[in-house]
C-alpha cells in the first residue's frame, strides 16, 4: 500500500493513518505501507488533484508495477468535493488515473477505509 | 550428483529453508504485532507475498543504470544463501556428504548476500538506493570482523576444530559451549552480528524505510523482489541456526529432542525480534563503533577468557 496525499486538507491523511495504529491494525490482513512505488500493491489517493499533483500521480502510477489497484479517498478524490469548480483543480482522481474503488466521506472513518480495502482485495 | 542436488534444492537447502524461514518471518511479524497490542498478519502471509510477487508483479528496470547486474544481484544472493544453507544443515542434521563442514567456508558464503544487495541496488541507478549501498557496505566491513572473532573463539574453544561436524559433536559429547561465561559473552557478540546481517531494527539503516524508502532495494518490484525476499526468509533461518551449532550444540533429531530443536530456534529468533522492537535505529557511525570498538573488545575478552578455560 503506498499513500499519495494530493492537495489535502489532512484529515483524510490522519485517517489513514488511524488505519495502521493498533487499533485498527491493518496488518491483520497482511497490509503494509511501503515507502517505495515499486513494492506497492494498492495506491490510495487522498485530497483534491491541482494541476501540480496531475503530472506527479500520473508520473507515479507510470512507475508502478501493475496490476496495481488505486482508491479514492475522501469526498476530494472521488468527486472533487468543495474544490470541485475551483480554478486549479484539474480533475477527480478517476479523470486522471484508472480508480478500482471510492471511498467516500469527509473524511471516511477508518472502518469504511478497511471495509473499502477488504472488498477490493476479495474481488481481485 | 543426484543426492547433491536434492541436498541443494530440496531437504536441507532451498526448499526447506524457505518453508521453515517463512513461517519464522510470520513469527517474526507476529511477535512484533504483539509487542505493539495489536493481531498481526495471518500465518501464509510471508508466502502470499512471495507468491504474489513471483507470478502476478510485473518487473521494472530503471532506465539509468545496468539492467543485467540488477537483475542477477538477486540470483546470486538467492544461491549463496541456499549453498550456505546446505552448508550449514548438513552437518546439523548430522548427513554425511563429501563437504567437512569448514567453519571458513560458511563464513564466506553466508557474505554473499549482502554483498550482492550492494551490487544490486548500485546497479540500479537511483540515489536513495546509493545511500542505502554505501550504508550496506559499511555496516559490512564493521560486523564481518566481529563474526570473525566470534568464530576464531569458538575454534579456539572446540579446541581447535575447524569444522562443523566436530564442534557439534564436542558440545553434545560435553557441555554447550553457552554454558560458561565466555560462551556467553560470544553468543551476546553473535546475535548483535545476527540482527546486523539480517538487518534488523538498530542496524536497518541500509534499508531505512521511513527515511530512505527501503533504501538499498527500492527500485526493486516483480521477481527479482520476491528472490530478495527469499533470501531474507532463508537468512532469517539459517543464521540463527548456525548460531545454535556454535554455541548451543546444535539440533539434535531423535524422538523429543526434535521439540528441543524447535524451541532453542524460536527462541534465538525471538530474542532477534524483541532486540528489534525494542532498539530504534542507530547512525551509521554508532554502528561502526558499536562494532569496530565495543563488540569486538567483548570478543576479544571472549578469547582470552577462553583461553584460560573459562
Amino acid at each position: 500500500m503506498f499513500h499519495f496525499g494530493g492537495a489535502s486538507c489532512n484529515n483524510c491523511d490522519i485517517e489513514i493513518l488511524d488505519c495502521l495504529t493498533p487499533r485498527y491494525d491493518l496488518e491483520r490482513f497482511g497490509i503494509l505501507l511501503v515507502g517505495s512505488i515499486r513494492h506497492a500493491d494498492v495506491l490510495l489517493v487522498n485530497g483534491s488533484i491541482n494541476r501540480r499533483d496531475k503530472d506527479r500521480l500520473i508520473e507515479l502510477y507510470n512507475q508502478a508495477p501493475k496490476p496495481i489497484l488505486v482508491v479514492a479517498i475522501g469526498a476530494c478524490g472521488c468527486t472533487g468535493g468543495i474544490f470541485a469548480e475551483g480554478n486549479t483543480f484539474a480533475g477527480p482522481v478517476d479523470k486522471i488515473i484508472p480508480v478500482n474503488a471510492y471511498i467516500p466521506g469527509c473524511p471516511p472513518k477508518p472502518e469504511a477505509i478497511i471495509a473499502g480495502i477488504v472488498k477490493l482485495v476479495n474481488n481481485s | 550428483m543426484a543426492a547433491s542436488l536434492f541436498y541443494f534444492l530440496v531437504f536441507p537447502g532451498l526448499l526447506f529453508t524457505a518453508v521453515a524461514g517463512g513461517f519464522l518471518s510470520w513469527f517474526d511479524r507476529k511477535i512484533t504485532a504483539s509487542v505493539q497490542f495489536r493481531k498481526g498478519p495471518p500465518l501464509l502471509q510471508p508466502f502470499y507475498d512471495f507468491f504474489k510477487l513471483l507470478l502476478v508483479k510485473e518487473t521494472i528496470l530503471p532506465r539509468q543504470g545496468s539492467p543485467l547486474i540488477f537483475l542477477f544481484a538477486p540470483v546470486f544472493a538467492v544461491f549463496g544463501a541456499a549453498v550456505a544453507a546446505v552448508f550449514i544443515l548438513l552437518p546439523m542434521f548430522n548427513i554425511t556428504s563429501g563437504f567437512k563442514g569448514d567453519l571458513l567456508v560458511i563464513f564466506y558464503l553466508l557474505t554473499i548476500p549482502s554483498f550482492s544487495y550492494v551490487i544490486g541496488s548500485l546497479a540500479s541507478g537511483n540515489p536513495l538506493a546509493a545511500v542505502g549501498g554505501s550504508r550496506e557496505m559499511k555496516l559490512i566491513i564493521s560486523y564481518e570482523m566481529t563474526f570473525l572473532l566470534v568464530i576464531a573463539g569458538i575454534i579456539l574453544k572446540a579446541s581447535q576444530n575447524f569444522d562443523l561436524y566436530n564442534i557439534i559433536n564436542i558440545q553434545q559429547e560435553g557441555t554447550p559451549f553457552i554454558g560458561s561465561i565466555s560462551g556467553v559473552i560470544l553468543f551476546i557478540v553473535g546475535i548483535f552480528c545476527i540482527q546486523a546481517k539480517l538487518g534488523l531494527v538498530p542496524f536497518d539503516m541500509a534499508e531505512a524505510e521511513t527515511e530512505i524508502n527501503s533504501g538499498a532495494f527500492i527500485e526493486y518490484s516483480g521477481v527479482p523482489y520476491a528472490l530478495i525476499k527469499l533470501t531474507k526468509y532463508i537468512m532469517l533461518f539459517i543464521l540463527p541456526a548456525f548460531l545454535i551449532a556454535l554455541l548451543m550444540s546444535g539440533f539434535n533429531l531423535k524422538g523429543i529432542n526434535i521439540l528441543w530443536a524447535v524451541l532453542k530456534l524460536i527462541g534465538v529468533v525471538l530474542l532477534l525480534t524483541l532486540i528489534r522492537n525494542t532498539n530504534p535505529r542507530i547512525k551509521i557511525k554508532q554502528a561502526i563503533s558499536f562494532f569496530m570498538v565495543w563488540m569486538n573488545l567483548f570478543a576479544i575478552i571472549a578469547i582470552v577468557l577462553a583461553y584460560f578455560g573459562y
